[in-house]
């Protein structure tokens, strides 16, 4: 998907164009750093990479330990190009972010590391007369987790590393580091500017603010206008989906958050995108990426296929991750083939619970979550392949 | 105190498991399962002795125990 993309993408529900409506106008104010911190919390901001984790946790934890502070655009989730989008259209915003961050936390480097889906070419421009250092990294999966961000920017490889020492302690240049996604610095950098009022002017009372989307459908054409949507948190899924075109006689589950994510059945559609709204489902709003499973198209397919590429995608660190993540991916694979039988399911059932929480980071647990929940949604398909149908086959 | 695996060096030779049968198995790879499946489980007062002979023993120092 291409920043284009964001062209051909109707308007976002109104009120909701922040990220990518016009460029602020008022100079970012100062801030001093007991102000910051509780701005951010009366703003209830959230991180927008995934982890969804308190913000002012995050600057409290560096708070007068002058930190590197890491701006996060790795974007490693191959369903998700809204870091991609919000770099195109205001890389001012994330250069903001981490400029306030820079003079409220005094500290030592700002780093914005990005990976090669985002248009270095436009963050080095907004960039330039700024402390911000670019840095064009190298991609994959779990390049973008924190300690393998860190690891990268060192100059090793970029994979995790045992969380013993979390990088809030020691992480780049062996200062504590505070990172944060590039679109949480863009919402930094509107909140400084417009205040918590302004920021709680939409969203949920526990889910405030706006984040952006990327939508993308399992077939073409499912989706009229694929592609980056800022939206309210709390807007109903059914709301997203009709604003990209989705073809509602086709459209089936939803995938939440990515290939670490979970699904929303197609009978839940009015699920508000928010924290409490998706926690029913085991997903959350993660970083905005929602994927529409095509009716036609068999679940289990697409799973094992899912479970296959995270299999690929380990760091091949950790024993249980090397060894387990394709031990599923191959039952999940035997189970959508025709003539399954019940020890299959028992089986990834088994696998998933073994490796969920055994590794240096939560590779493993985020395909676990995945399968878990592919299993739970399409239970009624797991039958009929245990009978020998499946509707995708008969077609 | 708890026992800590290190996965990212972890070879799965499995002295842990040996002399710290209480808390840790084995998995079908040779990987150290804990038996409550707490990521880092708590080391109880009589098994604190066996706990440091397993860190000891881990030839390639992915065991650890820490406080908590």
């Amino acid at each position: 998907m291409s920043a284009a993309a964001l062209d051909t993408a109707p308007e976002a529900p109104s009120g909701s164009r922040r990220l990518l409506g016009p460029a602020p106008v008022t100079p970012l104010p100062r801030l001093d750093l007991p102000h910051l911190i509780s701005l951010v919390e009366e703003a209830g901001l959230t991180g927008r990479g995934g982890a969804g984790f308190p913000t002012a946790r995050k600057l409290k934890a560096v708070a007068g330990h002058s930190p590197v502070v890491v701006g996060n655009a790795m974007e490693g989730e191959p369903l998700s190009s809204k870091d991609a989008v919000l770099l195109a259209h205001a890389p001012h915003l994330v250069v903001d972010g981490l400029t306030l961050l820079g003079k409220t936390l005094k500290a030592k480097r700002l780093v914005l590391a990005t990976g090669p889906e985002v248009p270095a070419d436009a963050v080095e421009a907004a960039a330039r007369g700024s402390r911000v250092e670019v840095l064009r990294l190298q991609g994959g999966f779990v390049a973008g987790q924190e300690s393998a961000l860190v690891n990268q920017i060192q100059g090793r490889p970029g994979v995790p590393s045992d969380p013993v020492v979390p990088v809030f302690r020691r992480g780049v240049d062996g200062r504590p580091t505070l990172v944060l996604n590039a679109e949480t610095l863009a919402q930094l950098a509107l909140l400084a500017r417009h205040g918590p009022t302004w920021f709680r002017s939409v969203g949920t009372p526990r889910d405030p603010g706006t984040f952006l989307v990327t939508l993308s459908g399992s077939t073409p054409g499912l989706l009229q206008h694929p592609g980056v949507l800022e939206v309210a948190r709390g807007t109903s899924l059914r709301h997203v989906l009709a604003a990209a075109g989705t073809d509602q006689q086709r459209a089936g589950a939803v995938l939440v958050g990515g290939y670490h994510g979970a699904w929303v059945p197609p009978e839940a559609l009015d699920t508000p995108l928010s924290t409490e709204g998706l926690a029913p489902f085991g997903a959350t709003p993660g970083a905005g990426v929602l994927h529409v499973l095509d009716r036609t198209a068999c679940p289990l397919e697409l799973s094992a296929t899912v479970a296959g590429y995270l299999a690929g995608q380990s760091a091949r660190q950790c024993g249980p991750c090397v060894n387990g993540l394709p031990r599923i991916a191959q039952t999940l694979k035997r189970l959508a083939r025709p003539g399954a039988d019940a020890a299959l399911v028992a089986e990834v059932d088994r696998l998933r619970a073994l490796v969920d929480k055994r590794g240096a980071c939560a590779h493993p647990d985020g395909t676990a979550r995945f399968v878990a929940s592919s299993l739970r949604t399409f239970a009624d398909h797991v039958e009929d392949h245990l009978e020998g149908d499946c509707h995708a086959r008969a077609r | 105190m708890r026992v800590h695996v290190d996965w990212t060096r972890c070879d799965g030779h499995g002295a842990c498991a040996e002399l710290l049968p209480e808390l840790l198995a084995t998995d079908e790879w040779g990987f150290p399962l804990t038996r409550t499946g707490e990521r880092d489980p708590k080391v109880p007062g009589p098994l604190k002795d066996h706990a440091r002979r397993a860190v000891n023993a881990c030839p390639v120092q992915a065991l650890r125990v820490k406080k908590g």
